[in-house]
């Protein structure tokens, strides 16, 4: 699962300038731009079916008149188009991602022929030692004894597992596209490029140019250039992976929409790579994000501000042009007009909170009702279906489904009470017809009860069990005053910027502890009866 | 007694039997029910007992016999003994350091008919404090 963020211009001059291999970040993009290039056919016939109208196509079988009563509460308007037609977000979407990919294609190439640039040197570097004496003065060489061919197999084998080494921790897909270079990853390659040509210059001066003949140090040379090599792999493994694992902050998440709230312990970590953790962790345990239920406090704040007016009788107008004095009276004026309004309000008796009260215990009331008929049509419509034995198949072989079928055959007589419960509790939008009836035929499938089918429609899930369009893997933004490669520091504060809500995160160190301990005696563990008896005399 | 130059002086009369320092004797006469000896009243406390579950103790570290019930009609009410007294001494025998068992024994010798108890009572106390402020 990819995500992208959208980077600013700063960032990708200040990668260039560096002059580093950002090999790793080169790697994935380019194999994040080779997934994306699968996934763009599919989305040209994305269809966003609106929501409330398939749920009623089996009115008419019930025959009964549709007095719908919560017809006013749908939202969505049905638009005479095509199957094939693109909302006006994927076309945003799309324009975004064809100029993103353009613009980053160079960059991700010139990492990724850097990386393996790399890769080749420092691979063929001890072969190469070992090749270049043959070729250059194979008379003068001494014999290779014993021990040197030992040394030969132990190259071999060294260079086999680094290359399976490096190929694990820095060429396999990425999952995610930073907006900034990894700083790690680069330290590593100028360390790797730095030493290897160190040790050609050693081998230049002190070897060809005197044209050494003991082969044996030759190949001493090479293994111990081998070794120096795992040693910074494993410096390499040290630092991308282990550093983060020992948990050193407790960062505290909340979304600014509803202010759900988690908390997540990481290690030491890079702002960057830490908003991608917290972003994968946001999909699996915050539940999906629903604009449809903050609406209620939208129209309460209206009603608020609705409730007073300023008027200005003394003639003097604010939004006049600008001029020294003339100005700060303005301003001197609209802060007195705040200041009244703010007065005024506070004075006022007003009754809101009254509303607020009944409207939510009358919706409480509302849910529950609806949720007792759905939980019983649900229930009774699972009973319709049995599994069939294998004995059964071969007795009688009429009327045989399969769960798509089955599924389609009981979910009409449940349909409009999961509808009427999706409108009151603002689901809707969220579940599409062909998406219940897979989920059905799953729970058919699966000798799930009526209870489990009905679980992810009663509770919000969290935002990977709903459809693909809902996941937004594509418009996270990091907004960030400290550099987004610095590391997590106590107290940093940061935000996770997506189309609609944002996430705000705060670091926090974890405190240092210090335990003490406490020898009890398994002996000293003694107890007495607590007497009070009464005697009559 | 608390005494004001120029205000008239007010003196307490007290009873003949409290005058032993707060506390009171009480006699009583044991009845014959069946074969048995009774007081009509229950005991609790005593050393080996749990002293912070007395309701009737002031200082709840006090291990000393208390009267939990006082049986109506029976010869202990006809004494005047009172639920909540303390029994401090039994014909002579200190009962303030006694275990529960012991104190039962002290009070339901078979061969004494008459018992001389000595009471401390925690109204007495505050009815005298009271009458000499």
């Amino acid at each position: 699962m990819d995500t992208e963020s959208t980077y600013s211009g700063y960032s990708y001059y200040s990668g260039r300038s560096r002059g580093s291999h950002r090999h790793g970040e080169r790697i994935r993009d380019h194999h994040k731009s080779r997934s994306k290039d699968g996934s763009r056919s599919e989305k040209s016939v994305t269809i966003n079916a609106p929501p409330a109208e398939p749920l009623l196509g089996d009115s008419s079988v019930l025959g009964e008149e549709v007095q719908d009563d919560n017809w006013g509460e749908t939202t969505t308007a049905v638009t005479g188009t095509s199957e094939h037609s693109l909302s006006q977000e994927d076309i945003v979407r799309i324009t975004k991602d064809l100029e993103d990919s353009v613009g980053l294609d160079c960059r991700r190439y010139f990492s990724l022929t850097l990386a393996v640039v790399l890769g080749l040197l420092v691979f063929l570097t001890p072969l190469a030692f070992l090749a270049l004496p043959h070729l250059l003065w194979p008379d003068k060489l001494l014999v290779c004894g014993t021990a040197c061919e030992g040394l030969f197999i132990s190259v071999a084998f060294k260079l086999l597992i680094l290359l399976l080494a490096v190929w694990a921790l820095f060429f396999r897909a990425p999952r995610a596209s930073l907006p900034r270079v990894f700083v790690f990853r680069a330290l590593l390659a100028v360390l790797v490029l730095l030493f290897v040509v160190s040790y050609w210059l050693f081998y230049g001066v002190r070897i060809l140019d005197s044209q050494d003949e003991n082969y044996q140090g030759i190949v001493q040379y090479a293994v111990s250039l081998v070794d120096a090599l795992l040693f910074i792999h494993y410096l390499a493994i040290v630092l991308l992976e282990l550093r983060q694992l020992q948990p050193a902050f407790s960062v505290c998440v909340t979304r600014s929409t509803d202010g759900e709230t988690r908390h997540y312990n990481l290690g030491q970590l890079s702002i960057q790579r830490a908003a991608l953790v917290i972003i994968e962790n946001y999909y699996r345990d915050f539940s999906v994000h629903n604009p449809a239920l903050l609406t209620a406090s939208k129209s309460r704040a209206a009603k608020h501000l609705a409730g007073l007016k300023v008027y200005n009788v003394d003639g003097e107008f604010p939004a006049s042009p600008a001029t020294g004095p003339e100005n700060n009276a303005a301003t001197g004026l609209a802060h007195s007009q705040s200041r009244a309004m703010i007065a005024a309000a506070a004075r006022r008796r007003d009754t809101s909170h009254n509303e607020l009260y009944y409207e939510e215990a009358e919706h409480e009331r509302r849910v529950r009702k609806r949720k007792a008929r759905l939980v019983v049509a649900v229930e009774e419509a699972f009973t319709h279906i049995k599994r069939m034995q294998e004995e059964e198949q071969k007795k009688a072989p009429g009327d045989v489904m399969d769960p798509r079928e089955a599924a389609q055959a009981i979910f009409p007589s449940m349909a409009r009470s999961l509808q009427k419960y999706l409108r009151t509790t603002r689901q809707q939008h969220c579940h599409s017809m062909e998406s219940i009836q897979q989920h059905l035929a799953f729970c058919i499938t699966n000798n799930m009860t009526p209870k489990a089918f009905l679980e992810s429609y009663l509770t919000p899930g969290p935002t990977l069990q709903y459809g693909r369009e809902r996941w937004l893997a594509r418009q996270w933004t990091l907004v960030s005053e400290a550099s987004v490669t610095s590391g997590l520091k106590e107290g940093a504060i940061f935000l996770l910027k997506c189309i609609d809500f944002s996430l705000v995160v705060t670091a926090k160190r974890i405190p240092y502890i210090q335990l003490s301990e406490e020898f009890i005696d398994p002996k000293s563990h003694k107890f007495v009866l607590r007497l009070q008896s009464e005697t009559s005399v | 007694m608390s005494f004001i130059p120029g205000q008239p002086v007010t003196a307490v009369v007290l009873h003949f039997q409290l005058s032993c320092a707060l506390q009171q004797r009480i006699e009583i006469c044991k009845l014959r029910q069946g074969e048995h000896l009774i007081l009509g009243f229950s005991i609790g406390g005593g050393i080996d007992q749990d002293p912070g579950q007395n309701p009737f103790s002031e200082d709840k570290s006090d291990k000393g016999i208390y009267v939990t019930r006082v049986t109506p009609g029976g010869p202990a009410e006809v004494a005047g003994l009172m639920m909540g007294d303390k029994v401090m001494q039994v014909n002579g025998w200190d009962m303030t350091m006694v275990t529960h068992d012991q104190a039962r024994k002290r009070l339901t010798k078979k061969n004494e008919d008459i018992v001389r108890l000595l009471v401390t009572r925690k109204s007495l106390e505050q009815a005298v404090r009271h009458s000499m402020m």
